[in-house]
């Protein structure tokens, strides 16, 4: 039964896991920049929950609603003050730029929240259920995980594939200047996809820190940094991509922790990804890079 | 309709375009021939927005392009057929027709274009939920125009229609590049194959490194010596 239980809790952080790496294969499809900053976009959103319920006392769901607006604005805001004016500029000048970002959005969070961990309050209203006569446990973090990753899954392929703002994606994902031909505004699109990208990061912290209550200003780095180990391994740019990475890292994960080592549950992560990169660079569902000529 | 005065492009501190000057008069074909390098594409790309000249102006109808976001551009009525056709290979045909609509909102008409595409180009109607990509050279070029007609532009803008094409396939895209010009839409063809750009164009511009170097009717710049030596291998 235990094995069940850790295969439930993989495939719930692998589902959080995947809701993050949207964020990141959606703006590398789009944009073709790696936003390092994302994952603390997930922290920004964890405190913004918290704030609202320990001062106001707002009710949970509202308060998540509010953390997926100000996240929305805030991942516009980030693409258009430090992306946007780099749009012509080498990708490394990116890079750099988005690690900046991070580093900002950490300390803002340390100055403002300080340095001493919140434990952040469930916003979960699901009660567990017990199977097996109680011995099979399934929180109610888990339960509603779950079906809401594949809620978002589902919800965003259809935008991609059949509404006209998603279509335009695509085309500027593959093509910008021949999107630009079609008349599509190409920073209108960016400026989407990071709004996406932003408000998906709310939803995963609500998720994650309802599960892993300890917040701080770091909280939301190594999620981040795991979530595109998850669109890297799945295959960078490619949604279904993304959703498979991050539930088999997930897995992976937790199976590894409890099977082999605590300690090294980070360390097989990251072992994983070198042997990704080196097996198959494209990830699973990766597009080979074809020029056509 | 489109008239080019005194246009200077340049790559970083490499002048492409040094001065050129030409227009197009609604109706018209115009072809504009040179070799590989001599700034054809270029031009275009200034035309529809996705270079910044230097210098000089682009009237269209009266108004400057060069003030109009490259994106506006196609709402005005200015399609453009890129180089290499770039249709979006992971769409499928259906869908890439109906991006070249993405600035039109009104549904029927969209449809109406639609079904006029699909009469000019019967294999497009054929091969609708084909993925572009999975398309031969000669149907991705058919798409492309496709494409650009969905906007139903007053004037069309071809780039290197024929490229990679075999004979049969130039002779079939030049005549429907004559087609689409009887039906009333304008024609601005930059091309390499000068022989069947002239055949079917009214006047056209010759273009060397930069510079317009002669220009003219098309049947004569046909039997003009230096024309005939350069560009028609004769």
């Amino acid at each position: 039964m235990s094995f069940i239980t850790y295969l439930l809790n993989g495939i719930s952080l692998g589902s959080v896991y995947s809701i993050i790496a949207l964020g990141y294969t959606m703006v590398y499809g789009i944009a073709k920049m790696l936003n390092f900053a994302h994952g603390d976009v997930i922290m920004i959103g964890g405190y913004i929950i918290f704030t609202i319920m320990s001062t106001v006392g707002l009710n949970p769901i509202l308060a998540v609603l509010i953390s997926i607006i100000l996240c929305t604005l805030l991942g516009i805001t980030i693409e258009r003050i430090a992306y946007k004016p780099l749009r012509r500029a080498p990708s490394l000048a990116v890079l750099i730029t988005a690690i900046g970002v991070s580093y900002l959005l950490q300390n803002l969070a340390l100055l403002i929240f300080g340095a001493e961990a919140k434990s952040f309050t469930s916003v979960i209203p699901v009660k567990p259920i017990s199977l097996a006569g109680g011995r099979l446990t399934i929180s109610g973090e888990t339960l509603i995980t779950i079906p809401l990753c594949v809620l978002i899954m589902t919800v965003l392929t259809i935008f991609i594939k059949k509404s006209k703002t998603g279509r335009g994606m695509i085309a500027v994902s593959e093509d910008k200047e021949a999107a630009v031909l079609m008349g599509i505004n190409v920073n209108k699109t960016i400026a989407i996809t990071f709004a996406i990208g932003s408000a998906l990061a709310a939803v995963a912290s609500a998720l994650m820190f309802s599960t892993y209550t300890n917040l701080s200003s770091t909280s939301g780095a190594m999620p981040g940094i795991k979530a595109f180990v998850a669109a890297v391994f799945g295959g960078i740019g490619s949604i279904p991509g993304a959703m498979i990475g991050g539930i088999l890292l997930g897995v992976i994960e937790i199976l590894s922790r409890a099977y082999i080592s605590t300690q090294l549950g980070d360390a097989i992560v990251f072992l994983i990804l070198i042997i990704v990169l080196l097996v198959k660079p494209t990830g699973i569902l990766g597009k080979k890079i074809q020029e056509k000529v | 309709m489109l008239e080019v005065r005194d246009l200077q492009v340049y790559y970083g501190v490499i002048q492409a375009i040094k001065n050129v000057n030409f227009k197009v008069d609604e109706g018209e074909i115009i072809a504009l021939i040179g070799a590989n390098g001599a700034g054809k594409t270029t031009i275009l790309h200034t035309i529809t927005g996705l270079i910044t000249p230097k210098q000089g102006e682009i009237l269209y109808e009266g108004a400057d392009l060069k003030k109009a976001p490259a994106h506006k551009i196609v709402s005005m009525g200015l399609a453009h057929v890129p180089e290499g056709r770039r249709v979006f290979s992971q769409l499928t045909v259906h869908e890439n027709l109906l991006m070249g609509a993405y600035t039109r909102s009104d549904k029927n008409e969209i449809e109406d274009t639609l079904l006029h595409v699909f009469k000019r180009f019967p294999r497009l109607e054929e091969r609708r939920n084909q993925m572009s990509g999975t398309l031969s050279g000669g149907e991705q070029q058919m798409l492309a125009m496709g494409r650009a007609l969905m906007s139903k532009p007053r004037i069309i803008l071809m780039d290197e229609p024929s490229m990679g094409l075999s004979p049969i396939l130039v002779e079939e895209v030049f005549d429907i590049i004559k087609s689409i010009n009887k039906s009333g839409t304008t024609v601005l063809l930059v091309e390499q194959n000068a022989k069947k750009a002239l055949s079917i164009a009214h006047r056209a511009y010759v273009l060397e490194t930069g510079n317009i170097v002669l220009e003219g009717d098309a049947k004569e710049l046909m039997n003009n010596e230096s024309v005939k030596k350069a560009y028609l291998g004769e």
